[in-house]
């Protein structure tokens, strides 16, 4: 064995993070590991690369006790970690991000032409066809996280950690980043795949590790590996898979007409979002989808019209749209969604805060009676209403953001990515909220990246590709190949 | 809980600094050094409040001194040279301190541009005008039409010969709790500190939360420079009211404000300015040489604010890894 983890142990306050985990790794083979949001995994790779240290437990590298104090002993062991947030300066070029502090030299000074020559050799390896003088700024999340891989091969890889990788790409640059896995396998280098998307599992994976609650769940070996048998030592229960409703869809509540977002001015958007549906709407990274809906929720300049309930409204701000009962949960939860700073309750008051006033004073009971209900409501899992939002999981999270909308009484409800970096819990129970919503006649909006989730929850199904609306699936339409055929451009 | 913690840290230091300067000098408590050193607290502490506001959203106002400078001149003017009442001229001082305040919130709301950037034009320009407008001559009110009456808002005293500033300053720190604590407007103003875009999203128009802070600022500054004009009743255009942003600014850290914005308290201001103004109080009565005064501010802010940070950085640690 390259690496072996024995009783690992972490606890912070309050809280078992880790509790007496093992886990061993060969050269030359994928382990992913799997489990459910605060299952420890993310816990396990930081004391793995440094980030913190164990209360108990030892770890052997090569035969060797290892000692890990901090990120630069991982990297001297030659193990290397891509966390699901880049980490790479916008503002340096490619070649000056793979060699950050340790440029090459000509005397005092950097040695460009080497540098460029050098990252020019990674690059080709990883796959990524680019100048090694673009900046970072220019290039997408997929390429920045080639960039990344590119940064680990420069040194000596002996354990590659890769976190969520695949979150936020499109399913060809998945696959491409999937091939990249498998030839660096190839080479001898052991990996650590953490994921929640179980395709990819059984697509890569050697041998499969899962965590649950901060503890060793199973593993299994190449040939046990299946969606069911993964899920089961996730949750420890088998998930109902959500049924898809008859078709449904009563008046048109929203309409789209002419409508030209300011990212692509010359792609003409017609759309209608109808009472009780979940019109899904697919493509893939960069279509154009949530600038499309940041237009319409006001953040964002536009031409065109917007009819809410039939009548023709301009929406400048999102109190406009608001005001006129178009809600938004953005793709961003921790930017856009959340203040992350401020509690549970003081999230979910925050739109309605001037409801719960006397003489302009908040009356603190009525709030937080209203942030109880929502809680309840939305079956959110948290301590207290006190408790700051950036504690709770992101599926905890990501209900409050739709328990804030819903106390409103939306008439339309977009949600972008709505279970992003979710677990597969608390998904389907997402999923059961959004059909309720719906069923109450509010019309939902879902951008989603998920082929599964576009497939299971929505009832017509959008696609867009480079700014432009390629078609729209009826439920009975509805499949991958079609979808696919479409956000790649439709013919 | 933590923000609790430090205004009591702060409260106990001012105890403490007093306690050893009392047994050193006994005049530390006397009625006049007292109600001397509460006037200016009061006089420095409205202004503060406004500063708070603005750092609260995570900008900040370096022109508060210069704008002190020239509103206290051109009352001056209004009163003196124009031989116009009282009572208009400081409305006309506050509503242009108001006018400034929009000014720079609407720079950087809309234009976007930096807070810092903004106001250090402001510093420059305002102080220029200030000397401009007076020709650069020492201004004061002399005994032109009602300065008597008006002039005891500075230097006056009333019950129990509590400084009027001082009085006012409560009764401002009063509504200013009431606003930041209690009503809606305080919650929009934390909310658009910690995240500008996240309060859009919730809709709420943090252009115009934000805007309205620097309005406040601008009016609290105001109304600090009219109390401050009455008080030396001496504006000396180019030094008048010199680094008293920066007083301000140290009063709403030490406080407890964060310059990233989003937090801070009316208390731990109005105690923050305090803390500073004891300091210089008893750098004066220690007979500490006067050229330090300065060195011992900055030693003592610093102190707080490396405090603060250690103490906050364990408890971050700990908050980042249960999630």
């Amino acid at each position: 064995m390259l690496l072996q983890l024995s009783g690992i142990t972490k606890h912070f306050p309050g809280v078992i993070a880790l509790e007496n985990v093992d886990l061993d790794l060969a050269a030359g083979e994928v382990v992913a590991i799997i489990g459910e949001n605060g299952a420890g995994k993310s816990t396990l790779m930081k004391i793995l690369s440094g980030v913190h240290r164990a209360d108990a437990g030892s770890m052997a590298f090569e035969g060797k006790t290892l000692q890990v104090k901090s990120p630069s002993d991982a990297l001297d062991h030659g193990i290397r970690i891509i966390y699901q947030e880049l980490s790479g300066l916008d503002n340096l070029d490619i070649a000056s991000n793979i060699f950050l502090g340790r440029e090459y030299r000509k005397g005092p000074f950097v040695d460009q032409k080497k540098l460029n020559d050098e990252s020019k050799k990674i690059l080709e390896r990883v796959g990524l066809n680019v100048s090694p003088e673009t900046q970072l700024v220019r290039l997408s999340i997929a390429e920045k996280q080639l960039v990344e891989i590119a940064r680990a091969l420069s040194l000596e890889v002996k354990v590659l950690i890769l976190d969520e990788p695949t979150s936020s790409l499109t399913i060809e640059e998945t696959n491409n980043l999937l091939r990249l896995v498998q030839e660096l396998r190839s080479h001898g280098v052991a990996i650590l795949y953490i994921t929640h998307r179980l395709d990819e599992v059984q697509q890569i994976a050697d041998r499969v590790v899962g965590l649950r609650d901060g503890r060793n769940a199973g593993k299994l070996s190449r040939s046990e590996i299946s969606k069911d048998a993964m899920v089961k030592m996730m949750i420890g229960r088998d998930i109902k898979r959500e049924e898809r409703s008859d078709a449904v869809g009563g008046e048109v509540v929203l309409e789209l007409s002419d409508f030209r977002s300011a990212r692509y001015p010359d792609e003409v958007v017609n759309l209608e979002v109808r009472q009780g549906e979940i019109l899904g709407m697919a493509g893939l990274v960069g279509a154009g989808r949530s600038e499309l809906v940041r237009a319409v929720y006001g953040i964002d300049a536009y031409r065109g019209q917007i009819k809410v309930g039939g009548k023709a409204i301009r929406i400048k701000s999102p109190q406009d749209a608001i005001f006129a009962g178009v809600f938004l949960a953005p793709e961003d939860r921790r930017g856009c969604g959340l203040t992350v700073e401020m509690s549970v309750k003081e999230n979910t008051s925050l739109p309605k805060l001037k409801a719960l006033t006397n003489f302009g004073l908040i009356n603190f009971k009525r709030e937080e009676a209203y942030a109880k209900e929502s809680v309840a409501e939305m079956n959110v899992k948290t301590a207290n209403l006190n408790t700051k939002i950036s504690t709770l999981s992101g599926g905890n999270q990501q209900k409050v953001v739709l328990g804030r909308w819903l106390a409103m009484k939306p008439k339309v409800l977009i949600v972008d990515e709505p279970t992003r970096g979710i677990d597969v819990g608390s998904k389907a129970e997402i999923y059961a909220q959004l059909r309720e919503i719906a069923s109450t006649g509010t019309a939902i909006w879902m951008i989603s990246s998920d082929m599964e989730e576009v497939i299971n929850v929505s009832d017509r199904v959008a696609v867009m590709h480079e700014g432009k609306l390629t078609g729209i699936l009826e439920r009975k339409q509805v499949s991958e190949e079609a979808i696919m055929k479409l956000a790649t451009g439709g013919h | 809980m933590k923000q609790r913690g430090k205004e009591l840290g702060i409260f106990v230091i001012i105890l403490i600094l007093l306690t050893f300067s009392f047994i050193r000098n006994r005049t530390v408590l006397s009625p006049e050094n007292l109600i001397n050193t509460s006037r200016l607290i009061g006089i420095y502490g409205i202004m503060s409040l406004g500063m708070s506001f603005v750092i609260i959203t995570g900008g900040i106002d370096l022109s508060v001194g210069s704008v002190i400078a020239l509103l206290g001149v051109l009352l001056s003017i209004f009163m003196v040279d124009k031989h116009m009442g009282p009572g208009l001229s400081m409305l006309i001082v506050v509503a242009m301190g108001g006018l400034l305040g929009l000014a720079n919130g609407l720079l950087v709301t809309r234009l976007k541009m930096q807070p810092f950037v903004v106001t250090l034009c402001g510093l420059l320009l305002y102080r220029g005008l200030a000397r401009f407008v007076s020709n650069d001559e020492t201004k004061g009110f002399g005994d032109s039409n009602g300065i008597s009456g008006v002039k005891a808002l500075a230097t006056g005293n009333s019950f129990f010969s509590i400084p009027n500033p001082l009085i006012l300053l409560v009764v401002m720190s009063v509504i200013f709790f009431l606003v930041l604590h209690k009503s809606t407007y305080g919650r929009y103003l934390f909310a658009s500190g910690y995240n500008e875009e996240s309060a859009r999203y919730a809709g709420i128009n943090s252009r115009k939360v934000i805007t309205l802070a620097y309005v406040v600022c601008g009016v609290m500054t105001a109304i600090s420079a009219i109390l401050f004009a009455f008080y030396t009743n001496s504006i000396s255009p180019s030094t008048h009211g010199n680094f008293f942003e920066l007083y301000a600014i140290a009063a709403a850290v030490l406080g407890g404000c964060s310059l990233r914005g989003g937090e801070g308290s009316v208390i731990g201001v109005v105690l923050g300015i305090t803390l500073l103004l004891v300091i210089r109080n008893l750098v004066t009565l220690l007979q500490i040489p006067s050229s330090l005064e300065y060195a011992v501010m900055g030693v003592v802010i610093f102190i707080g604010v490396l405090a603060d940070t250690v103490f906050r950085k364990k408890g971050t640690t700990v908050r980042k890894s249960t999630t």
